[in-house]
């Protein structure tokens, strides 16, 4: 790793200062992302702007109508979340299944849809909530937030504050885990909310976390378990590795979906 | 055996645990000498490339660098190479083709990872900013990973070896067997690759050299499953010291399955420039490293066949596999897929004509060697998929075809050189299929099947050669050493034991089980017995632990160590109790004269041998041994596995597993049985989650990582209540403790049982390892594909 200035601001607007100044800077939150790849040499960002002292940057917040989290909250605070638990169980269970038990307690919601990861959870469960991510700048819908592989629609110096997931009325996660990694071969977010709407926010299986809309189509038609499973996906422009061909990846999305509905 | 709570047979818990689960072991990377410099290896990011140029000059001046060698550093100072220490010689009588393997390269790298200088620095962090600044111009050459290709490809990796071929080698009676499948009933034919896998020891590999220029001698600290041969190594092939100026030390090791055996190149180059630099050497690997460098394992490509009787006897085995050797030949490479291997591949059955033809091959990659069964697992998985395969093709029973085949005469001589010298293979089976419950397993099936779930069962009976020995018969088939091992025991005046013990312990729990056999033996607490291994000046000699050998030899050169320390306490007591030496027994660590009721404790005899006050025998109560076998030990036993697979999605889960063995008698059932579940783990990440991949196109090795390559995990592994051990008792007639190694049992007979238990559940005749949920997928859509079309 080399060496880097390291900041601890107090507050948001003194991170963005500090970041602002610095010709190379990153945010810090949880380092779980950002650590190792700085150890494996794939970042060396000159200054690192720690986020985690700022007053107010991590809770949770729930409202009649939405589950708010904010940007430094972890993983393990989420999935124990006695609230959350019962506004969206699914979100709560999502949480619970990131990595392991140390990850959990470091990892933060920010940190994980800052980055993008094509095989992280958060981000599906922003997609098929229909999330608003909220900046010191602005707020940005899920649809437009997630735009590519690792990229978001975060300026440099733009910092997730908070998360505001609407309630739905029923919703699943179901994840098939990289069996090495453990991370999201496939992961599937699905809700319904009370006008009946479907999302469906599918992680792990291309470059960038989508919406499978013929399946919601689908289940706009017929909410069922068969349905879900019985829309078959293309597979073109899905990731195809060593682990999972795209022909896979497709058709586990269609599992998991069908699954989803299921225990929703 | 004993009723003693700490003797022999006791399941005590281990001694060491509390200081390895507190953090107070005492790694490699623990120690730090003063004025140590850290190194860095500059690796080859080519799997095959010239070296057209090293220029060091800017690294050289980077701060805190100490030192900066190359290939050329090495030649000019007539530093010996690594060697291959088992003569392998082809059929046609040719000696096995061993290209040059310098410690740094020499002109050229032959695999992603090869070492191609080394940086010394003041910290760790300054090597390796250093080692970036090192310009190395490389001129690509042709590459070959897959062993498969190896001998067709236009890759030339050691001119020795025109076509990438090592040896071509054959065991047993080519023109019987071909008659046995010419003569057969039916015939199984399967093409297994066993995969390569990757050791992944807790702890990386780590060395520190240190010269002393007052003594003019070297100490080596490093992580070595055998140190005494590491110090025979560097001392007489390298060149760097003679044994007496070369100390040799590996303290706590954090496993090792084999990979700690072999001389690697990062230890004799921290030894060796330890006195250029003028200062300790210390390095120790990133996982990264370890990933790319240490001996990798299995990487057979097998063509094998079986042939059967109209009564349903097998006539005849043969098979034909390529083995990747990797880049260069590791330190007992050879001996795995040859002795090792086609040795067992008449595995637990009656098989008149064997035929095994291997060919060893040079891959760009890691160089591959023994791991965990070493050569036991690929033959264990040849014969168990073949029986397996041919008893459903002949829709037989899968457990009543082995049980006809069953060797139940011994000793029993294969016709592939094993005299088998005891067992009772159909009580193993017995009972495991009553631990099983076999005769409900349709009941379970359907079960599953109410679940969505596919089960399926499969067997796996397996024989092993452990407590790798006999030093004539591994000479005469060319091994470089005797496989001996030999023990001390130094009985303080306090009447408390040392052991010095040329086995090596790097998890086995030797600190415990040793001083188990010094409790029964001589009625010592086993508090009051240490026991020291792992350092070349305190211990003579020895030739460490691997091959499940540290029982069924380190013990026996223990136990006659410890026959005459007693037989010395004898004259002792007789000395002290004005008796005849005849007149003197011994038990529960008191000598008693017969017929009086004179007697003495054991720390009584010890105090009187060292204080010497009594006149009459020689002070001093201290004895050496060594031991070495007339055979090798042949466990042997049964897994059952039972798995259930999602048909949605191709996961499997183990739902059940049985294991019987054999390894006669026991001397920790706990410690045993520890060593069988660990085994069966590693069998298990074998068969549904291991897989070493190197891309075909670059060379680069894919699995480099945890985020690539699937480690066995305790969510892999049945649930406790399915997980069901148990044994049976032939004991080794070779050896007087009557006890068969115990160590690698669980690895060498697991996978199988797995892929046989996957295959059944959806209806396939082939899988390929690791069977992760992908491949299990394709598969079913294959056969899916094919029934939907029939
Ligand atoms: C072993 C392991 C297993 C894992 N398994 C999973 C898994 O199964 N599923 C999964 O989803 N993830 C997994 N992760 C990733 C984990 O969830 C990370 O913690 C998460 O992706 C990043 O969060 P962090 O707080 O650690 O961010 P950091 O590493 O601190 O930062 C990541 C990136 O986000 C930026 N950033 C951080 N916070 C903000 C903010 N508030 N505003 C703007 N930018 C910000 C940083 O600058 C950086 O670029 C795993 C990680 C590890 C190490």
């Amino acid at each position: 790793m080399e060496n880097f200035n390291y900041h601890r601001p107090a507050t948001v607007a003194a991170a963005v200062a500090a970041l602002k100044k610095s010709k190379d800077g990153k945010f810090l939150a949880g380092g779980h992302t950002l650590i190792p790849t700085m150890k494996q040499g794939l970042a060396a960002p000159k200054d690192v702007v720690d986020l985690t002292a700022i007053k107010g940057f991590s809770g949770i917040k729930v409202s009649k109508t939405a589950v708010t989290i904010k940007a430094g909250t972890t993983h393990q605070e989420v999935a124990t979340s006695k609230e959350i638990k019962k506004a969206i169980p699914a979100l709560a269970e999502m949480a619970g299944k990131i990595g392991g038990v140390h990850v959990r307690h470091r990892g933060t919601i920010g940190g994980s849809i800052a980055n993008n990861d094509p095989a992280a959870d958060y981000p599906s469960a922003c997609m098929g909530l229909g999330a608003t991510i909220e900046t010191n700048k602005r707020k940005i819908e899920a649809d437009k937030f997630f735009t590519g592989m690792f990229e978001t629609a975060l300026k440099k110096d733009e910092v997730i504050t908070a998360v505001h997931f609407p309630i739905p009325k029923k919703a699943s996660h179901q994840k098939f885990p990289n069996p090495a990694s453990r991370y999201a071969m496939v992961g599937v977010f699905l809700s319904q909310n009370a006008k009946g709407q479907v999302r469906v926010g599918v992680t792990g299986a291309a470059p960038c976390v989508f919406r499978a809309k013929d399946i919601e189509a689908a289940l706009a038609k017929e909410f069922s378990a068969k349905a879900a499973a019985g829309t078959k996906v293309a597979a073109k422009g899905l990731l195809s590795d060593m682990h999972a061909s795209a022909d896979y990846r497709a058709h586990l999305i269609s599992v998991l979906a069908g699954r989803a509905v299921a225990a929703a | 055996m004993s009723q003693s709570a700490t003797g022999v047979g006791a399941s005590v818990r281990r001694k060491e645990d509390l200081r390895f689960i507190t953090g107070k072991g005492q790694y490699t990377d623990d120690i730090n000498l003063k004025d140590q410099a850290y190194a860095y290896f500059l690796r080859s990011p080519h799997a095959h490339a010239k070296i057209k140029s090293i220029n060091t000059a800017k690294a050289a001046k980077m701060p805190g660098v100490a030192g900066i060698f190359t290939g050329q550093d090495i030649a000019d100072s007539k530093l010996g190479g690594l060697i291959c220490g088992w003569m392998i010689h082809s059929k046609d009588g040719s000696a096995m083709k061993a290209g040059p393997h310098p410690v740094l390269a020499q002109g050229k790298v032959r695999y992603v990872g090869d070492h191609v200088a080394v940086i010394i620095a003041d910290t760790k962090e300054q090597a390796k900013a250093a080692a970036a600044a090192v310009q190395v111009s490389y001129e690509d050459l042709p590459h070959v990973v897959d062993a498969s290709k190896a001998m067709k490809s236009k890759a030339q990796i050691h001119d020795v070896a025109p076509d990438n071929r090592v040896f071509n080698w054959g065991l047993g009676n080519e023109e019987s067997t071909a008659a046995a499948f010419k003569n057969a009933a039916h015939v199984t034919t399967l093409n297994i690759v066993n995969n390569r896998l990757i050791p992944n020891a807790m702890e990386p590999r780590a060395a520190i050299g240190a010269y002393d220029s007052g003594t003019e001698g070297y100490t080596l600290y490093t992580t070595s499953q055998n140190p005494h041969v590491a110090r025979l190594v560097i001392s007489a092939f390298h060149g760097l010291a003679p044994e007496h100026k070369l100390r040799v030390i590996a303290p706590d090791v954090g496993g090792g399955f084999g990979s700690k055996i072999f001389i690697y190149a990062e230890e004799v180059v921290c030894v060796w420039a330890s006195k250029h630099v003028g200062r300790p050497v210390k390095w120790t690997a990133e996982r990264t490293e370890s990933f790319l460098s240490d001996a990798h394992g299995r990487d057979h490509h097998t063509k094998a066949e079986l042939a059967v009787d109209a009564n349903g006897k097998i006539t005849g085995l043969r098979v034909h596999t390529i083995a990747s050797m990797g880049a260069y030949l590791s330190t007992f490479a050879s001996c795995v897929p040859t002795y090792l291997y086609a040795t067992l591949l008449s595995g637990q059955y009656n098989i008149p004509n064997v035929y095994a033809e291997v060919d060893a091959v040079y891959t760009n990659t890691s160089p591959v060697d023994a791991y965990r069964g070493a050569g036991r697992p690929e033959a264990t998985y040849v014969v168990e998929r073949l029986v397996e395969t041919a008893a459903r093709e002949l829709k037989l029973d899968p457990a009543e075809f082995r049980r006809k085949n069953f060797v139940t005469q011994f000793p029993h001589q294969t016709p592939v050189i094993m005299t088998y010298d005891a067992g009772d293979y159909g009580a193993a089976l017995d009972k495991a299929l009553q631990i099983n419950d076999y005769k409900n397993f349709a009941a379970r099936k359907a079960e599953s099947a109410k679940h969505g779930k596919l089960r399926g069962i499969g067997f796996s009976a397996y024989i092993e050669a452990c407590g790798i020995a006999p030093s004539a018969a591994v000479g005469s088939l060319g091994a470089g050493v005797g496989l001996w091992e030999s023990a001390e025991v130094r009985v303080n005046p306090v009447g408390s034991v040392e052991i010095l013990t040329g086995s090596h312990s790097h998890g086995q729990g030797h600190e415990t089980t040793f001083a188990q056999l010094v409790s029964e033996k001589l009625g010592v607490d086993i508090n009051n017995v240490s026991i020291v291994h792992g350092d070349t000046d305190k211990v003579q000699f020895g030739m460490g632990t691997y091959g499940s050998r540290s029982g069924a030899v380190g013990m026996h050169a223990l136990s006659k160590a410890l026959d005459r320390v007693e037989a010395k306490a004898k004259k002792v007591a007789a000395h002290c109790m004005e008796a005849s030496e005849n007149d003197i027994e011994f038990k529960n660590g008191t000598f008693t004269v017969k017929g009086t009721d004179k007697k003495m404790a054991f720390g009584e005899v010890a105090l009187q041998a060292y204080i010497a006050h009594k006149p009459g025998f020689e002070p001093g109560l201290k004895e050496s041994a060594f031991h070495d076998p007339a055979n090798f030990v042949f466990p042997a036993g049964v897994h059952i596995c039972e798995v259930e697979v999602d048909p949605e999605t191709g996961h499997t889960e183990v739902a059940a597993y049985t294991c019987v063995d054999d390894f006669g008698n026991l001397i920790n059932p706990m410690i045993v049985e520890g060593q069988v579940q660990g085994g069966i783990a590693q069998g298990i990440g074998q068969a549904l989650l291991e897989g070493c991949s190197y891309d075909d196109d670059s060379g680069q090795l894919l699995t480099g990582s945890y985020m690539d390559y699937a480690m066995p995990r305790a969510r892999n592994m049945p649930a406790v209540e399915n997980f069901k051990l148990g044994f049976t008792c032939t004991p080794c007639p070779t050896n007087p403790m009557g006890m068969k190694g115990c160590g690698e049992a669980g690895a060498i007979g697991s996978p199988p049982a797995v892929i046989n238990a996957i295959t059944n559940a959806i209806g396939v005749r082939e899988i390929a390892m690791p069977a992760t949920p992908l491949t299990v997928w394709q598969a079913m859509q294959a056969s899916g594909a094919k029934k939907a079309a029939e």
